[in-house]
């Protein structure tokens, strides 16, 4: 059932829980309890920052269902400080354009509602052009 | 391992065929298969198919399709590997009967995307990538090309043409394969004014989701009769490799590596160099997989597939490819692309390929991909 699903994957999806590989440090996200650096276990918890860049956007306009209401919109392959790379809508860009290389951070949004089962509501990561690059320099 | 043989092929054109059911689509695929086997029977059904559980709300589609051809009581199974159901369907059918299980198998991919409309097939489309990471973020199959457009483009600067060439062969090819959905060619000017599906790619960049069947009867060299109504072709090699599912996980999301490996895989079974190959038929769902495969598997060097391949790849080129349309301009039938691919070469290597025949062609090598390359299956065919 989607409600499970959902629930099961709330770590990931509103606080970007990896992993991160005890034998050769690789940070992993999503977790996949085999490190694909070195090919062995790895189940220790890794919080990720949540900043990273733009590697590669598109605007999606012939969306799937459940996304209608959102199209057009951003999807992006974001690259995280810590090296692995996440699929994830931008959000929050106002006037701006992305562009490769755009630094950004990850914050919590609707992704959609599952339609149907009583009106669930999935949260989970978006991106958005970063606030504290500014405070940071 | 035995020798496996093509002893009959059939198709039904690719179109939105609204009046017509799956199983009445694949049963006309069967039959012109079945016929041309000149009495050969099949031990099994290898029903290649990606969208039917998510379009038609049915599953248990070997058993369905065994039954409405009168196949009465043989093996069946479907095989499911996103755009490479075909070519996956077709090799295991090739294992059972290389290794000796069988005898004889006919393969039968069948799509019918017209039964739901715009979100539902995008929906069914993004049920190929990897569900909560890539589909639940709101990422389709056409957004992740457009990705690797964008980022081929940057990588080794490339013109905004540069995946121009691959939809004008394969539109100028379709215009010669009567099972195509779209036969007429298109000009730089068409290509330049595409209708934006995610930029940077238009429609011009991505093949058209369409209803299909196509079917294939294999047999073991031992059983193939003494007289066929038409030339058998031989299944020389046959490959198959898998890559990160996601490709947010790929070190190099460019890299194309499952296409290499099953591509070098299965020209090492037939003995047969990447120089030998007189047509080649890479999987052009997305323009952008074309260059990519065509660098992977060391056609063309990183970053320069783009450069004269008009001429290069032509009919009258080094190495033609989308040899009747491809993909792109034949029409996109899900798990049916992949035995289009060898139904088309066979018509090349038996030499029914009209105004498209290759002259003189003896190997014809296939690929199917399941996403961008996530799934790759090659087969060399070759004729006697
Ligand atoms: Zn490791």
């Amino acid at each position: 059932m989607e409600l499970a699903r959902h629930w099961r994957l709330k770590k990931q999806r509103y606080a970007l829980q990896g992993e991160v590989c005890p034998h050769c440090q690789t940070k992993i996200f999503p977790p996949r309890d085999i490190c694909p650096a070195c090919k062995q276990e790895a189940r220790t918890d890794h919080t990720f920052s949540g900043r990273g860049k733009v590697v590669a956007f598109t605007v999606v306009t012939q969306p799937p269902k459940g996304y209608e209401a959102q199209a057009p919109y951003v999807v992006a392959l974001v690259e995280l400080e810590e090296g692995p790379r996440v699929t994830a809508q931008l959000t929050d860009l106002g006037d701006e354009e992305p562009y490769i290389g755009m630094p950004v951070e990850m914050v919590t949004r609707k992704l959609r509602t599952v339609e149907g089962e009583r009106g669930i509501i999935v949260y989970g990561y978006k991106f958005r052009p970063r606030l504290t690059v500014a405070q940071r320099a | 391992m035995r020798e496996v043989w093509i002893v009959g092929i059939g198709a039904t054109p690719v179109r939105e065929h609204w009046d017509r059911s799956l199983r009445d689509l694949a049963w006309e695929a069967m039959h012109r298969a079945l016929e041309e086997a000149a009495g050969l029977q099949p031990q099994a059904l290898f029903v290649a198919n990606m969208l039917a559980p998510l379009t038609a709300h049915q599953t248990h589609l070997g058993t369905l399709l065994a039954d409405y051809a009168g196949l009465e009581g043989i093996e069946a199974v479907t095989v499911e590997a996103a755009g490479a159901s075909g070519g996956m369907a077709l090799r295991q059918a090739y294992l059972a009967v290389a290794s000796g299980a069988l005898d004889a198998a006919l393969v039968v991919g069948v799509e019918k995307f017209t039964d739901v409309v715009g979100p539902e097939v995008e929906g069914a489309m993004a049920a190929t990538l990897d569900a909560d990471y890539e589909a639940e973020p709101g990422l389709t199959p056409a957004a992740q090309a457009a990705w690797l457009m964008q980022m081929y483009r940057e990588r080794y600067n490339a013109p905004e043409t540069a995946f121009m060439p691959f939809a004008l062969l394969a539109h100028r090819h379709a215009v010669g394969n009567p099972y195509a959905m779209f036969r007429r060619a298109i000009s730089e000017k068409h290509y330049r004014h595409g209708a934006p599906v995610a930029p940077p790619m238009t429609i011009f960049d991505m093949a058209p989701y369409a209803d299909g069947a196509a079917a294939v009867f294999l047999a073991a060299r031992d059983v193939l009769p003494p007289e066929l109504p038409r030339p058998a072709v031989r299944i020389a090699g046959s490959a198959a490799a898998t890559d990160r599912l996601a490709l947010h996980d790929r070190e190099d999301p460019l890299a194309f590596t499952a296409a290499a490996r099953s591509f070098h895989r299965a020209l090492e079974e037939a003995g047969v160099s990447p120089h030998q190959v007189d047509f080649f038929e890479p999987f052009d769902l997305f323009g952008v997989y074309v260059p990519l495969t065509l660098e992977a598997v060391g056609y063309a060097d990183p970053g320069r597939a783009w450069q004269d391949a008009e001429r290069r790849f032509g009919l009258d080129g080094e190495l033609p490819i989308l040899t009747l349309g491809g993909q792109k301009a034949r029409g996109f039938p899900g798990g049916a692309a992949g035995v289009y691919q060898v139904v088309e070469a066979v018509w090349q290597l038996r030499g029914q390929a009209g105004d498209n025949q290759i002259a003189h062609a003896r190997v014809g090598v296939v690929q199917a991909l399941g996403g961008p390359a996530s799934t790759a299956v090659t087969h060399v065919l070759q004729r006697p």
